[in-house]
C-alpha cells in the first residue's frame, strides 16, 4: 500500500516581462494505491502542473510532497527510485511516442533503465505488457506512426505500467482520442488499476468520465480545489458554483435545443 | 518593447564583438609590417599619425593589452582609422568615404530591384504550382549556383566585348570628373548597367525558389482557404493574404544574406574594376595596406550590421506578431 | 465501479477486434535493413537521386583522377602552346602555356571536393555541438551561445576569408577548409537550436525525462534521431558555400595556386587574357562549378520536401486536378465547376472528389512524416 500525500502545495511560474503565474494555491490531496481521483478542470487551472510536479519535470515553489511520509527525493539513485514508483500516460498520443523509435524501444527502456526483469526476460516482458494493454505482441516492430491513436495510448500505458509502478498520472488520456474509442482505453485502464492495484490520478476536464472512472473527484478551479467529495456527491449535488456550471454546461442528450423534449427542466439555462 | 530592447541589446554586442575582432585581427597577422613601413617612411608621417598607427596595431609593446584596446576604442570615437599605406598616406576614413557610395548605390539598387523581382515571380510561380510556371524552378536553381564571378566575366566577354554595349570596366569614363551634371549620371549609369544586372540575375534564383516555397507552404494554410470561399477574387488572396504572410521568411533570409552580398560585391568589384569599397579591400590586402584593411572591415561589418537592423525593423513593422511575443 | 461497458469492449483479445479502433493496413514487421533504409529515406525521390548521382560522378573523378587524366595538370605541351582550341590531343584544349585542360580539370575537381567536404564536416561538428546544446539548456546559457551564433552570422564572410587567408604563405588544405567553415558554422548553428528548442518541449522528450532518461541519452538517442534530415540539409548546404567560397577566394588569387581546383583555372584564364576569345578554359571550369552546386542543391530540394511534405504533393495534387479541369488555384470551387456533379446535392459528390484525390498512398504517409523533423504537426484525425 504506497500512499503519496500532496500537501499544500503552491507553484508560482515567472513569466518573462509580465511577472508572476500563480498556478497553484495551496493544493492538497492523497493518492492511495487501489483508489481513483479524479482532477477536474478546464485549460490553465492548474492540472497539468500537478502532473508534471508529480513526475519531477517541474518543482513546486512551496509545499511537501511525500511519498510513504518521506520527502520525495530531487536528485540520485532515491529519485530514480521514486521515478519507478510515480508514472504518467501523457494527453497526446501522437506526440507522446518517438515517431523515430519501434515500439518495442518505448517499451523497453523503461525495463531496461530501472532493471525490471534480467536482461535475457526483456523481451518476453515487452510482449507480456503489450498484451496486458491488449495489444498484439507483433506490434513490437512497427512505429507510432502506423498505430491509431488508439493503439499508440495503449503503448504510452504500457510503457508506464513497465516499471510495475504504484502509482499513475493519467493526464487526460482519451481527450484526443476518437469519441468512440474513449470508453475501450478507460476501461482498460480501470480493468489494470483494479488487477494491479494502482493508485491513479486521473486528470480530465470531462465530468461525466470523471463519475465513470474513479472513487474521488476534485474540482480545480484557477489553481484553486473549489470543492472534492465521493464521485457521486459531487456530480449529482454540487455544492460550489463552478462545479454546478460543469455539470451544467455537459449536454443532455434528451433535451432538444428548443427546450422541449422529455427530460426538458424548465430552470435550466 | 521588449523584443526592441532586447533586438538593441543583440546589435549593441554584435557591434561591439566586430568591433574587438577587428582590434585583435591584425595582432594575429604575421611579420610587422607597420613597423617595416614606418621605418622607411620616418620623415613623411608626422609623429601624431604614427602614435596612432601604432595603437591601431598595438605596437606600443609597453602598454597592457586592456591600455591598448581602451585607447583603441578612443581612436575610433574620434574617427580616426589610421592613414592608408598606399593610397599615400591619406587617412582611411577619406579613403573609404570614397568608394562607399558607389558600393552602396549600386548594390543597393541591385539587391533592392532583385529582391522585389524575385519575390513576385516566386509568389506567382508558387501560386500558379502545377502548372508550366514550374518550368522555372530549374532555372532558377542552376542561376543560384552558378558562380558569380564566372557569370560576370562571361557577361562582359559577351556584352561588353563583343557587342561593345556596355563599358566592361570602371564606374564612369577615363578622364571624366564627378559632377552632378546629367551627362555625368548618364555616363555612371552607363557604366553601372552591366554589374548590376549581372547581381540581379546572379540573385534572382534564390529569391524565387525561397518565395515559391514559402507560398506554397502559405497556400496550404485555412485562412487561405477561408478568403477563397469568401469569394474574394484570386489577386486579391494572392496579394493581401498570402503573399504578406510568405514574404516574412523571406525578409529573414534576406538580413541573413547580407552578409553573402558582402561577397559577391567584393567579387563583382574585382572583375568590373568598381571603386568601391569591396575593390579598396582587395587592392589593399594585396599591398599589405593594413591600416586600410583593417578600416575596411569595420565598415564593411558595420555596413551590414545597420542593413541588418534595417531587415529586422521592416519584419517587425509587417508582422503584428514579432511585436507581441518575445523573440 | 460497476462496470456499465458495452459488450464489445469487455473482450480479453490481443488484438481487440471489436473496438471500432480502426489501425491502417498492416505493413511487413521492419528488418534491420529497413531501419536503415528508411533513415536514407529523405534521399529516396528523383530530386535527390539526380542531385546524387552527379555528385556521386565528381566523386568517382576525384578519386580515379590519376588513371582518367590524360596528362599531368601543369605539364606543358610544346606544340598545344598558345591557348589551342579543343582538338583530339587534347579534348578541352590547352592554355597559354600548352597545358591540357581537361587534366586540369580533373585534378581540379579533387581540390574542391575535399576542401568543400572537409569544410563541411568542421562546420556541421560545430554547428551540432553550439546548436543543439542551446537548443536544450534554457535560460542565460543559451541566450549567450544564440548571441555568438548571431555574431558570426552577421560577420561578413568573404572580406573575413580574405584577411584570415592572405596573412598566410601556403595554407594546407586543412587550414583552408578550416577557415571556410569558420563563415559557414553559424547558419546550421541557428537552424539546430530553433529545432532543438521545438523538440525539446514534445512530449515524447518529456516522458523520456520523466522515465529518468540521462540527458546525454535523451540527446543522442531521443532528440538526433529526429534532427538528421535537418543536419543533412544544413551540411549539403555547408558544402555548397565552401565550394563556392573556396572557387571565389581562387579566383581572386588568395588561396596559393598549389591548392589546384577549378577556381584557379578562372584564376590564370583571366590573368592571361582568356576573355572572350579561348572560351574553351573558361567556359568548362565554370560549369563545372554550377553543375556541382546544382547537384547539392537538388539533393537539398529533395531533403526539403521529405521534411515538408506539402511542396512535394502539393505540385503533383495540382496536377492531378488540373487533369479533372479545375484550376488548383480556386480550391473551394471545385465541387460547384465539375459539369457532370450539376443538380446534385453538395454532400455525396464532395466525398466522391475528397476520396478521389487522396486515393494517394503517399498523402497518409506524408501527413505523419511531416511531425518527424518539421514539428509541423498534421493530425490525421
Amino acid at each position: 500500500m504506497t500512499t503519496l500525500e500532496f500537501s499544500h502545495v503552491t507553484k508560482r511560474y515567472k513569466i518573462r516581462g509580465a511577472g508572476e503565474l500563480l498556478a497553484l494555491d495551496d493544493v492538497s490531496f492523497t493518492l492511495t494505491s487501489g483508489r481513483t481521483i479524479a482532477l477536474v478542470g478546464q485549460s490553465g487551472s492548474g492540472k497539468s502542473t500537478i502532473a508534471k510536479i508529480l513526475t519531477q519535470l517541474e518543482h513546486a515553489t512551496s509545499g511537501d510532497i511525500l511519498l510513504d511520509g518521506k520527502q520525495i527525493p530531487h536528485r540520485g539513485s532515491a529519485l530514480r527510485r521514486y521515478r519507478q514508483q510515480v508514472r504518467m500516460v501523457f494527453q497526446d498520443p501522437f506526440a507522446s511516442l518517438n515517431p523515430y523509435h519501434t515500439i518495442r524501444h518505448h517499451v523497453e527502456r523503461p525495463l531496461r533503465l530501472d532493471k525490471v526483469v534480467p536482461k535475457d526476460e526483456v523481451d518476453a516482458e515487452v510482449a507480456r505488457l503489450l498484451e496486458h494493454v491488449r495489444l498484439d505482441p507483433d506490434i513490437a516492430e512497427r512505429r507510432p506512426h502506423e498505430l491509431s491513436g488508439g493503439q499508440r495510448q495503449r503503448v504510452a500505458i504500457a510503457r508506464a505500467l513497465a516499471s510495475r509502478p504504484s502509482l499513475l498520472i493519467a493526464d487526460e488520456p482519451v481527450s484526443m482520442l476518437d469519441v468512440s474509442i474513449r470508453l475501450g482505453v478507460l476501461n482498460l485502464l480501470a480493468d489494470l488499476q483494479r488487477e494491479n492495484n494502482l493508485g491513479v490520478l486521473y486528470i480530465t476536464h470531462d465530468l461525466a468520465t470523471a463519475r465513470h472512472f474513479s472513487d474521488e473527484i476534485m474540482v480545480l478551479h484557477h489553481g484553486v480545489v473549489v470543492e472534492r467529495g465521493p464521485s457521486d456527491d459531487v456530480i449529482l449535488d454540487p455544492q460550489h458554483p463552478y462545479t454546478r456550471s460543469l455539470r451544467d454546461a455537459s449536454p443532455n442528450p434528451e433535451i432538444h435545443f428548443s427546450g422541449t423534449g422529455p427530460a426538458a427542466a424548465p430552470s435550466r439555462s | 518593447m521588449r523584443f526592441f530592447l532586447r533586438r538593441t541589446a543583440f546589435y549593441l554586442f554584435t557591434a561591439w564583438a566586430a568591433i574587438t575582432i577587428n582590434f585583435f585581427l591584425p595582432r594575429m597577422l604575421k611579420g610587422d609590417p607597420v613597423n617595416a613601413y614606418l621605418a622607411k617612411n620616418q620623415g613623411r608621417v608626422s609623429p601624431e599619425a604614427a602614435d596612432s598607427l601604432r595603437i591601431l596595431f598595438g605596437l606600443n609593446t609597453d602598454k597592457s593589452l586592456w591600455q591598448q584596446y581602451v585607447e583603441y576604442w578612443g581612436l575610433l570615437l574620434h574617427g580616426d582609422l589610421g592613414l592608408s599605406f598606399s593610397k599615400g598616406l591619406a587617412p582611411v576614413t577619406e579613403v573609404i568615404a570614397a568608394g562607399l557610395p558607389w558600393t552602396i548605390g549600386l548594390v543597393g539598387i541591385a539587391t533592392i530591384l532583385s529582391f522585389f523581382l524575385g519575390t513576385s515571380l516566386g509568389a506567382v510561380i508558387g501560386w500558379r504550382r502545377g502548372s508550366r510556371a514550374d518550368a522555372i524552378v530549374p532555372v532558377a536553381t542552376f542561376l543560384s549556383t552558378v558562380p558569380y564571378f564566372w557569370m560576370a566575366l562571361i557577361a562582359i566577354a559577351v556584352f561588353s566585348v563583343s557587342l561593345g554595349w556596355f563599358p566592361a570596366s570602371h564606374a564612369y569614363s577615363k578622364g571624366v570628373v564627378p559632377n552632378w551634371s546629367w551627362d555625368f549620371v548618364g555616363d555612371v549609369i552607363h557604366h553601372g548597367t552591366l554589374p548590376a544586372l549581372t547581381i540581379v540575375v546572379a540573385s534572382l534564383g534564390g529569391w524565387i525558389l525561397g518565395m515559391r516555397n514559402m507560398m506554397m507552404t502559405v497556400l496550404d494554410e485555412d485562412y487561405v482557404t477561408v478568403a477563397q470561399a469568401k469569394g474574394l477574387s484570386p489577386r486579391r488572396v494572392l496579394t493581401h493574404y498570402a503573399s504578406r504572410n510568405a514574404v516574412l521568411p523571406q525578409l529573414s533570409s534576406f538580413a541573413l544574406s547580407l552578409g553573402f552580398i558582402v561577397g559577391g560585391t567584393l567579387v563583382m568589384e574585382l572583375v568590373f574594376s568598381y571603386p568601391g569599397v569591396g575593390k579598396q579591400l582587395l587592392d589593399a590586402t594585396n599591398a599589405k595596406d593594413y591600416p586600410l584593411m583593417q578600416g575596411l572591415f569595420l565598415v564593411i561589418t558595420l555596413a551590414v550590421l545597420v542593413a541588418n537592423i534595417l531587415a529586422d525593423v521592416a519584419h517587425a513593422a509587417l508582422d503584428p506578431r514579432t511585436r507581441m511575443t518575445e523573440a | 465501479m460497476t462496470s456499465t461497458t458495452s459488450p464489445a469492449t469487455s473482450e480479453d483479445s490481443t488484438t481487440d477486434p471489436a473496438t471500432p479502433d480502426p489501425a491502417p493496413p498492416s505493413r511487413p514487421a521492419k528488418t534491420k535493413r529497413s531501419k536503415a533504409g528508411s533513415a536514407f529515406a529523405m534521399f529516396r525521390n528523383g530530386k535527390s537521386l539526380t542531385g546524387l548521382i552527379i555528385l556521386g560522378f565528381f566523386t568517382l573523378v576525384a578519386i580515379f583522377g590519376d588513371v582518367l587524366a590524360p596528362y599531368e595538370p601543369r605539364a606543358q605541351d610544346p606544340e598545344a602552346y598558345g591557348a589551342q582550341a579543343p582538338s583530339m590531343a587534347h579534348l578541352l584544349g590547352t592554355t597559354n602555356m600548352g597545358e591540357d585542360i581537361l587534366s586540369q580539370l580533373i585534378y581540379g575537381t579533387r581540390g574542391v571536393l575535399v576542401v568543400g567536404f572537409l569544410s563541411g564536416i568542421i562546420a556541421m561538428i560545430v554547428a551540432v555541438l553550439v546548436g543543439v546544446t542551446a537548443g536544450y539548456v534554457a535560460g542565460w546559457k543559451s541566450e549567450s551561445l544564440s548571441a555568438i551564433t548571431n555574431v558570426f552570422l552577421v560577420l561578413p564572410a568573404l572580406p573575413l576569408m580574405i584577411i584570415v587567408a592572405s596573412n598566410y604563405e601556403s595554407p594546407s588544405l586543412f587550414l583552408i577548409a578550416a577557415v571556410l567553415a569558420l563563415t559557414g558554422w553559424a547558419w546550421g548553428a541557428r537552424v539546430l537550436r530553433a529545432q532543438t528548442m521545438s523538440l525539446r518541449n514534445r512530449d515524447f522528450v518529456q516522458a523520456a525525462r520523466a522515465n529518468g532518461e540521462k540527458l546525454y541519452r535523451i540527446i543522442t538517442v531521443e532528440m538526433l534521431p529526429n534532427l538528421t534530415a535537418i543536419i543533412a540539409s544544413s551540411f549539403v548546404g555547408t558544402v555548397t558555400a565552401a565550394v563556392l567560397g573556396l572557387t571565389t577566394l581562387a579566383f581572386i588569387g588568395i588561396i596559393p595556386i598549389t591548392n589546384l581546383n577549378w577556381g584557379t583555372i578562372l584564376f590564370w584564364a583571366q590573368q592571361n587574357g582568356a576573355f572572350p576569345d579561348a572560351w574553351w578554359w573558361y567556359i568548362p571550369a565554370g560549369l563545372c562549378i554550377a553543375l556541382l552546386g546544382m547537384a547539392l542543391s537538388l539533393i537539398n530540394f529533395g531533403i526539403d520536401e521529405y521534411v515538408n511534405p506539402r511542396l512535394r504533393s502539393a505540385g503533383e495534387r495540382a496536377r492531378a486536378m488540373r487533369k479533372k479541369g479545375y484550376k488548383a488555384s480556386s480550391g473551394v470551387t471545385t465541387v460547384a465547376n465539375r459539369p457532370d456533379l450539376h443538380g446534385s446535392t453538395p454532400g455525396a459528390p464532395g466525398s466522391s472528389v475528397i476520396a478521389e484525390l487522396h486515393e494517394d498512398p503517399l498523402e497518409t504517409e506524408a501527413e505523419d512524416e511531416e511531425t518527424i523533423s518539421t514539428g509541423w504537426p498534421r493530425r490525421s484525425s
